[in-house]
């Protein structure tokens, strides 16, 4: 079947291209609700490396998504069903290193054509099915909610069973979730958020303390911290952290960054810290974050805060459109109604 | 119910270059017809998609679906008739013989060489045809249209009220048969489409907005483009 798809082909500047499907092979899926990222926007608005620009576009956008299975020749879905997609794509097993770590794993929308797709074609292994009456538009970011899920299950595994007070370093979307999940994951402990807008911060109510970065409590201590910052206020993010936390407690680095972070290694010594990062999820992450869904309909609930801005997208231009919406947003997601 | 109904009445004279008709040409390596088909079978809302095609073709019709997009139950192809109505009147035939005609049953027809129709396009059709009981898919005219008896120009109508169409065009079947049966023999020579049924009789034919790659495959030229199409990106 003649696919079309709409790339990137350089910053700002969208095409359109058709592609053949083969039907025999995969799922063939219709997305119906997408969902831009940061990093998106940074191919988006040419902020990536030129390099990195010049080997990777023409390229279609999009990790975050869900969509209607179509046609599925092998049998495993049935048509109407509906699914999020897996944009990781492992391409070998790996005993010890996670499919989203492993180098050879292609990425939607970073080394293989995202989701900005008339169908997708996509392995029945990629696909999990949604809980019915699921709201759609928070459904399409189920991805960035795997990767906070990812976090803390990294964060289970490696940090040391005292886990008091967490701290989470940001107030923007990552942050927003992986504070909230930390708060129904780990319900025992204490989530404290660090931000720099109190607006933001306001929306953090599952939180049980906000604090403006520039106004920390002298006697606070946390066990282990997440940083949700990433790039310019890395650097600050991660010294006030070390600085925080107590000894052998562990640090999550969430935040993307464009540039090298300087980093007190000094006192990770001495505090004896272990600092790993976490990035993107792999499939068992995508079950994990849907279950939750099913378990505690307070998750949906609360993440349904971030949806921001809604945009039809009928035509072609709509996509450029709903891009530079997201550009102006301060806060939440841009949610894309994929009707093209 | 809905029904898609795939138009391959055509016998290829005006692609010149060979007596095979045009919808057996090949892009990609595949009949454009496959091409074409397929952008319908993923869609689960239609009951069937009938492919209607010249008498002396349909055994090939049904040879190549079967090699080039595997054996298929939702495809029904049968005998095309003289004109291009006449082709549609034989699918709803197939339908009323086949399965249930009543005020409500859709048809969604196309011609067989637009394999480029997306799915949006499909759907909205699909709706429209619901709600008002017919339309037509159309792209806004981009050159000027001059009127004539042939030999100089009688008028230059309002390009902003000008569109092109395109398919698919999709109608209530039975309230389209009947409208054509109404019609007299005067009326159906003057046709150039279905639409222009209900036009000639005074009723709505909503508009669906095309796309202009929803091209149509008529002249070698055309086949070119659609070749380099699955090959090369549209700018904009």
């Amino acid at each position: 079947m003649i696919n079309t798809i709409y790339r990137l082909r350089s910053p700002r500047r969208f095409e359109i291209a058709f592609d053949e499907l083969d039907l025999s092979s995969g799922v063939i899926v219709r997305p119906t609700h997408l969902s831009i990222c940061n990093a998106d926007q940074r191919y988006y608005q040419g902020t990536r490396d030129i390099r990195v620009l010049k080997e990777k576009l023409p390229m279609a956008l999009i990790h975050e998504g869900i969509g209607q299975v179509v046609y599925d020749a092998g049998g495993s879905f049935n048509p109407g069903d509906k699914v999020v997609m897996v944009p990781n794509i492992p391409c070998e097993d790996d005993p010890y290193i996670a499919e989203n770590y492993l180098r050879t794993s292609k990425f939607c929308g970073s080394s293989a054509d995202g989701f900005l797709q008339e169908y997708i074609c996509i392995e029945p292994e990629r696909l999990v099915l949604l809980p019915e009456g699921l709201d759609p538009d928070v459904a399409a970011f189920t991805e960035l909610v795997s990767v906070s899920v990812h976090a803390v299950t990294r964060f289970e595994q490696i940090a040391h069973a005292r886990r008091n007070d967490i701290g989470v370093w940001g107030d923007g979307n990552l942050a927003f979730i992986t504070s909230l999940l930390l708060k129904k994951m780990l319900p025992e402990s204490r989530i404290h958020v660090f931000g720099i807008s109190r607006e933001k911060l306001s929306d953090f109510s599952f939180a049980d303390s906000t604090y403006l970065t520039t106004d920390i409590p002298e006697d606070l201590q946390l066990d282990h911290a997440f940083e949700c910052v990433g790039g310019n206020g890395s650097p600050i993010a991660i010294e006030q952290i070390i600085d925080l936390i107590r000894p052998e407690g562990t640090i999550s680095i969430l935040g993307v960054s464009e540039y090298p972070v300087p980093v007190n290694t000094r006192m990770i010594l001495e505090k004896g810290l272990r600092m790993f990062g976490t990035s993107r999820s792999g499939k068992a992450d995508f079950l994990r974050t849907v279950q939750l869904y099913r378990d505690d309909p307070e998750i949906p609930m609360y993440l349904s805060r971030l949806v921001g801005n809604t945009v039809e997208i009928n035509t072609y231009p709509d996509i450029k459109a709903a891009f530079e919406i997201d550009t102006k947003k301060a806060f939440g997601k841009t949610i894309l109604h994929w009707n093209i | 119910m809905i029904f898609a109904v795939i138009l391959a009445g055509g016998t290829g004279s005006r692609m010149g270059v060979s007596d095979t008709p045009k919808q057996f040409l090949e892009i990609k390596g595949k009949p454009i017809l496959n091409h074409t088909i397929e952008k319908f079978l993923p869609n689960p809302r239609f009951e069937k998609i009938i492919v209607l095609s010249p008498k002396k073709w349909v055994h090939h019709t049904k040879e190549i679906i079967r090699k080039h997009t595997g054996k298929t139950d939702r495809v029904a192809v049968i005998e095309g008739g003289a004109t291009r109505n006449e082709t549609i009147m034989n699918a709803i035939a197939y339908i009323e013989r086949e399965f249930t005609l009543d005020d409500d049953t859709i048809i969604v027809t196309h011609d067989s060489v637009r394999p480029f129709v997306t799915h949006r396009i499909i759907e909205e059709n699909i709706e429209a045809a619901i709600r008002t009981g017919a339309c037509d898919t159309v792209i806004p005219a981009t050159d000027t249209i001059v009127e004539s008896e042939g030999v100089a120009i009688a008028a230059i109508p309002d390009r902003r009220r000008m569109y092109q169409g395109q398919t698919p065009q999709s109608f209530k079947a039975k309230m389209l048969r009947d409208t054509y049966m109404s019609l007299s023999d005067g009326e159906k020579e003057i046709l150039t489409d279905a639409a222009k049924i209900l036009v000639l009789k005074g009723k709505t034919v909503s508009l669906v907005r095309g796309e202009t790659f929803n091209i149509k495959i008529t002249y070698p030229y055309d086949l070119k483009i659609a070749r380099s199409l699955l090959e090369e990106e549209i700018h904009d």
